[in-house]
């Protein structure tokens, strides 16, 4: 399959309201060529909105939409040359899977008159464009591992072949990117993870720009390039995995990537540093003594010390690498999530007493509203 | 059910007919009824059609295929069968065509879904003998509003149910306004049930004219639909009857003669019970060869699970 020079993508304060909800407030995005971007967030968030507003299905209140350098705003889902595929599918139940295939091809290149049965066989040059037709049908399902699905219908195939049919249909026909609304929600864990992996290489091949739908964060982490995440109509923070799990913008961001969750504590300012119960953390933040805010700290940047977070484990939940501790914390009333190797984990018993500790660089600290604070080392005084 | 029991206690073959007995006695009260109400008549219904029997004749002779060599010369049979036929001829496509574009028109509209599915649904849920009434009105030759209204387009008056030129076509009028309702309901309860993202996809794959469209989801996606209604509407075409007996009594000189009303002259004027039973036997045999049509080979293609 020759690679197709994927195109870029450019959303411009796109803006939507369903009556008086408004499910997309000011979102801007710019995607590169061949890039693959998730957009992920709870569900009702107006990601899918987003993607339907992208692939020309819904209009947007406010906003512009760019393919390729091109305006496409005023353009409708047929013109945009992105193809789609839904969470449900959508395959013609009673086209088989080689017309199914097809159909973007035969839409594209054969005339209104040429489609009519009976009458296309009296137009010069139909032989010719079937046969490349079916020759390039023939070739995405070879990719694909189709081959010898071609004559079924829909209904006679198993949820990862129709899923593999959806994809086989959306990239036949080369479009310049990919919309993906939550394709793989409908297959079982085991079937996921395979598809993951497959979306991912068939993207490597074919370098279309991508833009993947889903609620799942495993997801939006294992596969993107870059993820976009959306809450309540916000996109609150843009980049790469890794940029958004080290250093969330925003305690929703920090709090909806990671399994499992980060841990949300409590805690105050005071001129000495961050006082989260009893115990005192050695950094300042640049915020007034007595000010409130979120201690967010990873499951798996917590480990056992002598002294720290005083804990009573409650809860051992053993994954065989690892092990997730689930313990108390009596200074501020919360739990805390723990991910400890075994041979740490070896000696804990329910209800022994433990004390646990973090990297200072592993903090994150958010302020009332939840936006993200950067702290500093207590030795570096804000004074000095 | 008896397998089961036999592999569960393979020893005890008593208990397995035990089983059957119990099967018998449970399903008797629904055999009994069905026999009685809907197999026997029909049997009986056939019998008396070998037969002479006149209402309230003391005796009857088997006549064997008498009525139906009878009817196969009965110059009235003949116009009413070939008045039954062409009446579904012309009122199935008519209102079946109708019908789709009217529910298509309504769907794709935003508002007044609901009034507009009520509106076109009156004429099913009123008594079609009343209403007949009004159409006897609009339709009188001096005093009708639809000659009223030709008339000012220079057309002369036509009789419409008076002259046996045009009475056919005047039943078959009514009838398409009789069936319209009903078509146009089941459509726009067909096209509710059409996912509304093969739509999304077809308009991402291409289809830029709703003629595309129609022809790649809308149709192929009713078909289920379109069966059940060429089906029904083909059964409640055969069985017109009641406009000819409130319009036009089967005249003038016969000319609206129809299978079911040949069959009440025959049965309940002539009190000719074998003679009619005969007619009914030709009626029921033209509806069951429809139901196989539609089970053994359209069923087939409109399923696509």
């Amino acid at each position: 399959m020759p690679r197709d020079t994927g195109r870029a993508i450019l959303i411009e304060g796109v803006e939507k309201s369903f009556g008086k909800t408004s499910v997309l407030k000011d979102v801007s995005l710019a995607l590169r060529e061949g890039e693959f971007l998730s957009l992920v967030g709870p569900s009702g968030c107006g990601k899918t909105t987003l993607l339907r507003i992208i692939a020309g299905l819904e209009s947007a209140d406010a906003g512009r939409v760019r393919i390729g350098g091109i305006d496409v705003t005023g353009l409708r889902a047929a013109d945009r040359d992105i193809a789609m595929v839904f969470q449900n599918y959508a395959l013609y139940p009673h086209l088989t899977v080689s017309q199914n295939l097809a159909v973007p091809l035969v839409m594209r290149r054969l005339s209104a008159l040429e489609r009519v049965p009976l009458l296309r066989h009296l137009i010069p040059g139909h032989k010719g464009r079937c046969a490349a037709i079916d020759a390039e049908v023939r070739g995405a399902a070879e990719m694909l591992r189709l081959g010898h699905l071609l004559a079924r219908r829909p209904a006679e195939l198993s949820g990862g072949q129709r899923q593999r049919v959806a994809l086989g249909r959306a990239l036949v026909r080369h479009p310049s990117a990919f919309l993906m609304d939550e394709p793989l929600s409908n297959l079982d864990a085991e079937l996921r993870a395979g598809t993951r992996r497959e979306i991912v290489e068939l993207h490597r091949r074919a370098g279309v720009t991508t833009i993947y739908v889903t609620h799942d964060q495993v997801e939006a982490m294992t596969m993107s390039d870059r993820v976009a995440v959306i809450m309540e109509g916000e996109l609150l923070q843009l980049g790469t995995p890794r940029e958004v799990y080290e250093n969330p913008v925003d305690l929703r961001v920090a709090g909806f990537l990671g399994s499992p969750r980060i841990n949300i504590l409590p805690a105050v300012a005071t001129p000495e540093g961050i006082r989260l119960g009893g115990s005192l953390l050695p950094m300042r933040a640049p915020l007034p003594a007595g000010a409130r805010l979120s201690v967010g700290l990873r499951p798996e940047a917590l480990h056992l010390a002598r002294d720290g977070l005083a804990a009573v484990v409650e809860h051992q939940e053993f994954l065989g690498a690892e092990v997730l501790i689930h313990a108390r914390l009596d200074a501020v009333e919360a739990r805390v999530t723990a991910k400890l190797g075994i041979a740490a984990a070896e000696p804990l018993r329910l209800g022994d007493a433990i004390h646990l500790r973090a990297d200072w660089r592993d903090v994150l600290l958010f302020g009332e509203h939840g936006q993200r604070i950067l702290a500093i080392p207590a030795e570096t005084s804000l004074d000095a | 059910m008896r397998d089961a029991a036999v592999i569960r206690v393979p020893t005890r073959a008593s208990r397995a007919i035990g089983e059957a007995a119990a099967a018998w006695v449970l399903c008797a009260p629904a055999a009994i009824s069905l026999f009685l109400l809907l197999l026997g008549p029909t049997a009986a219904l056939l019998l008396l059609s070998f037969t002479d029997w006149e209402l309230g004749a003391p005796d009857l002779a088997w006549i064997g295929l008498g009525n139906y060599e009878e009817l196969t010369t009965d110059p009235v049979f003949r116009i009413a069968l070939r008045n039954t036929i062409s009446y579904v001829g012309v009122v199935m496509p008519l209102s079946i065509g109708l019908g789709l574009a009217v529910a298509l028109l309504i769907e794709g509209g935003v508002r007044l879904r609901a009034t507009f599915r009520a509106i076109y649904f009156l004429p099913v849920v009123s008594l079609l003998v009343a209403m007949a009434t009004a159409w006897q009105y609009l339709l009188h030759p001096t005093i009708g509003p639809v000659n009223r209204l030709l008339a000012m387009v220079g057309v002369a008056p036509i009789n419409w149910l008076g002259s046996s030129d045009w009475v056919m076509t005047s039943l078959c009028m009514i009838g398409v306004w009789e069936n319209l309702g009903f078509v146009v309901v089941l459509f726009m309860a067909g096209l509710t049930a059409i996912p509304k993202e093969l739509y999304a996809a077809a308009e991402l794959d291409g289809a830029r004219s709703a003629l595309d469209r129609f022809r790649l989801v809308t149709w192929p996606l009713l078909g289920p639909t379109t069966l059940f209604v060429v089906t029904i509407t083909a059964i409640r075409c055969l069985r017109v009857f009641d406009t000819v007996q409130a319009l036009t009594r089967g005249g003038p000189n016969n000319a609206s003669q129809v299978l079911l009303y040949a069959m009440y002259q025959e049965g309940f004027s002539y009190f000719r019970i074998g003679y009619s039973a005969a007619i009914t036997v030709v009626f029921l045999a033209i509806v069951l060869l429809l139901m196989l049509i539609q089970t053994r080979i359209l069923d087939r293609r409109v399923h696509y699970a």
